[in-house]
């Protein structure tokens, strides 16, 4: 066995070690040297220091959208969770009987089918498909519906500077929800039938099940869930570029960093696009260390 | 009653224990109804929920612009293939579709290959360096694709690769080495030593240890891991609309929707948007649909320990 062995494992490794360092390692530590310069594409680069930071600093959109990210951030994980934290408990635990039985709720299998179908769609298509839901005019399906009932003027859920970042949250919210619906349910698939059961022995309501048993079992799979979806809010890129009016609009209202750097990249500003690279870079950081500190907390042992 | 209750799927704990149990519960059972009729009414609203606006788009891939706007909630009165035919063929959309199923097979494909590889050494090679490795491939997953964005442009650029299938496929390839490897590393540390040992003495050499005993061996989270990258590339958007921005023929569906969503809007063709949105979603929720099981176990891999 000890023959071919070196040449085994270089042969092996070579190629990914490859692609990975000059597609995805190298270019991470470009975006920091590309972020002290002046760059067009054609011209020399030209070293600025800091001017680049000056500038993005100084920007109303990028304030704009940091202030997006922070509210994506609170709304995203917060509306995801707790949706989905309530459609597994009752498609898991909602329909126990007092015999004895810990079952979900009937049709239980038919729902989480149809919570996960959004998963598989691709972010853009689910854009295109919302813009048509969210048309301000008779032909959308919410405005429709609203205009049918009496309502006299149509919503203009994009249009408004008010109500375009939640809207685009709740497709967010949409999409996500049953992924976490079929994480959470893995997870309460571990908890014991005999804790619900002496719970329930003791006169635990169904409420208190849920806070008492369900909720702190579940607090490690509950952690993931936040982190993942905290990943998501420092994206969103996909869905603000296909479904918001004007490239963030209106007015910037639904900007985020990743369209920053889309739009300097655009209009040939590499140095600024990669100067918002480093600043998304920073908070995605910042956003880990916090989110470790935070959700640490003693797990339960069953 | 802990013997019968297994800790398998949470719509089968009860066992068999039911039918012992039924003639004595009849009064608490209708409690439970009540409890389970309220969450029924939340459980039913979300599911309207996506099935409605998908249910929407569907029949209106087949009205003309005047039904779209007057009856929305009708069932158009006769099926109009002809804006199926005008998306697929004026809008494109066939080929968007097309050029996505060519770049994610491919792309996929040359993941799954190099990182089982990689993670294979990784995970079951003792040599100097094989920490470091690891490490670097780990890091890749806290970052996403956007912080490297502008420097891989000109990567990209440099080997002539802009605009053509084989420089996105690599990229592809390059990004999701990382999740991969790191979930394979771990896949095949797992995997008992006793068979790679009794291939060796029967003198298997190390590359067909590799490719007839523990490839096979790996299969479940082979299986996961494809499903995973498949669905993830197959909705990525920001990497084919940096690299692949100047070549509409070769464009995939996920920047091809956007532009026919635009253009659908200036020439007011509805009917033709919702007929490329159904072209769209519709492959995918008959995918979902055969392997519904497989593709939540795959997708989900990544967050249940």
């Amino acid at each position: 066995m000890r023959h071919g062995r070196v040449p085994f494992i270089l042969g092996f490794l070579v190629a990914p070690v490859t692609l990975y360092s000059y597609f995805v390692l190298w270019p991470y530590v470009q975006t920091i040297n590309l972020s002290f310069y002046q760059w067009r594409g054609f011209t020399k680069k030209r070293w600025v220091g800091l001017e680049n930071y000056d500038r993005m600093l100084h920007a109303d959109r990028f304030w704009q959208a940091l202030e997006h990210h922070a509210v994506i951030l609170v709304l995203l994980p917060l509306a995801t969770i707790a949706f989905a934290l309530f459609f597994a408990f009752l498609l898991n635990v909602g329909g126990k009987g007092r015999g004895g039985k810990t079952a979900g709720v009937w049709g239980s299998s038919f729902y989480r089918v149809v919570f996960f179908l959004p998963q598989v769609l691709a972010v853009p298509v689910i854009g295109v498909l919302f813009a048509t839901v969210y048309r301000p005019n008779e032909s959308g399906l919410i405005n429709g519906v609203l205009l049918k009932a009496g309502l006299d003027k149509p919503i203009g859920f994009l249009i408004e500077k008010n109500l375009a970042l939640p809207a685009l949250i709740a497709v967010l919210v949409w999409q996500a929800v049953g992924f976490y619906v079929v994480l959470f349910s893995a997870g309460m698939a571990n908890i014991p039938a005999e804790i619900y059961e002496a719970a329930e022995l003791d006169g635990a309501s169904k409420v208190s099940l849920f806070f008492r048993v369900t909720l702190p079992l579940l607090w490690d799979t509950i952690q993931t869930a936040w982190v993942y979806l905290g990943i998501l809010a420092f994206d969103a890129f996909a869905i603000v570029s296909v479904l918001a009016q004007d490239n963030g609009g209106p007015d910037g209202a639904t900007t985020v960093l990743g369209l920053e750097i889309y739009n300097n990249m655009q209009q040939n500003r590499y140095g600024d696009a990669a100067t918002y690279g480093v600043a998304l870079c920073l908070l995605s950081l910042v956003f880990a260390a916090f989110t470790l500190r935070l959700t640490r907390r003693e797990s339960y042992e069953y | 009653m802990t013997a019968i209750i297994g800790r398998d799927a949470p719509g089968q704990r009860s066992g068999g224990q039911g039918a012992r149990v039924v003639p004595k519960s009849e009064r608490p059972r209708r409690k439970l109804n009540l409890a389970g009729g309220i969450g029924h009414v939340f459980l039913a609203i979300w599911a309207l929920m996506i099935i409605i606006p998908l249910l929407w788009v569907f029949l209106a891939s087949f009205k003309n612009t005047t039904e779209i706007f007057s009856s929305p909630w009708t069932v158009p009165d006769h099926l109009r293939w002809e804006n199926w035919g005008r998306a697929w063929t004026k809008a494109h959309v066939g080929t968007y579709v097309l050029n996505s199923v060519l770049v994610v097979t491919l792309a996929t494909f040359g993941t799954m290959l190099l990182s089982s590889m990689a993670a294979y050494v990784l995970a079951r090679y003792k040599f100097v360096g094989n920490r470091i490795i690891y490490f670097l491939f780990v890091a890749g997953i806290a970052f996403p694709p956007f912080l490297a964005v502008v420097p891989l442009f000109f990567q990209v650029k440099q080997l002539g690769l802009l605009n053509t299938y084989t420089g996105l496929i690599i990229v592809y390839i390059a990004y999701s080495l990382p999740f991969t490897i790191f979930f394979l590393t771990s896949f095949f540390r797992s995997l008992p030593n006793s068979v790679a040992e009794a291939a060796t003495i029967d003198g298997a050499s190390h590359t067909r240890l590799f490719f007839s005993v523990m490839l096979p061996m790996a299969k479940p989270g082979l299986i996961s891991l494809t499903i995973f990258n498949l669905i993830g590339q197959w909705g990525q958007f920001l990497l084919p609309l940096v690299l692949m921005a100047g070549a509409r023929d070769k464009w995939v569906l996920t920047q091809g929707i956007q532009e026919i969503s635009t253009s659908a809007g200036y020439e007011a063709d509805w009917a033709g948007l919702f007929a490329a949105l159904t072209i769209s979603i519709l492959p995918m929720i008959v995918m979902y649909m055969i392997f519904q099981r497989q593709i939540q176990a795959g997708l989900t891999a990544g967050a249940v320990k």
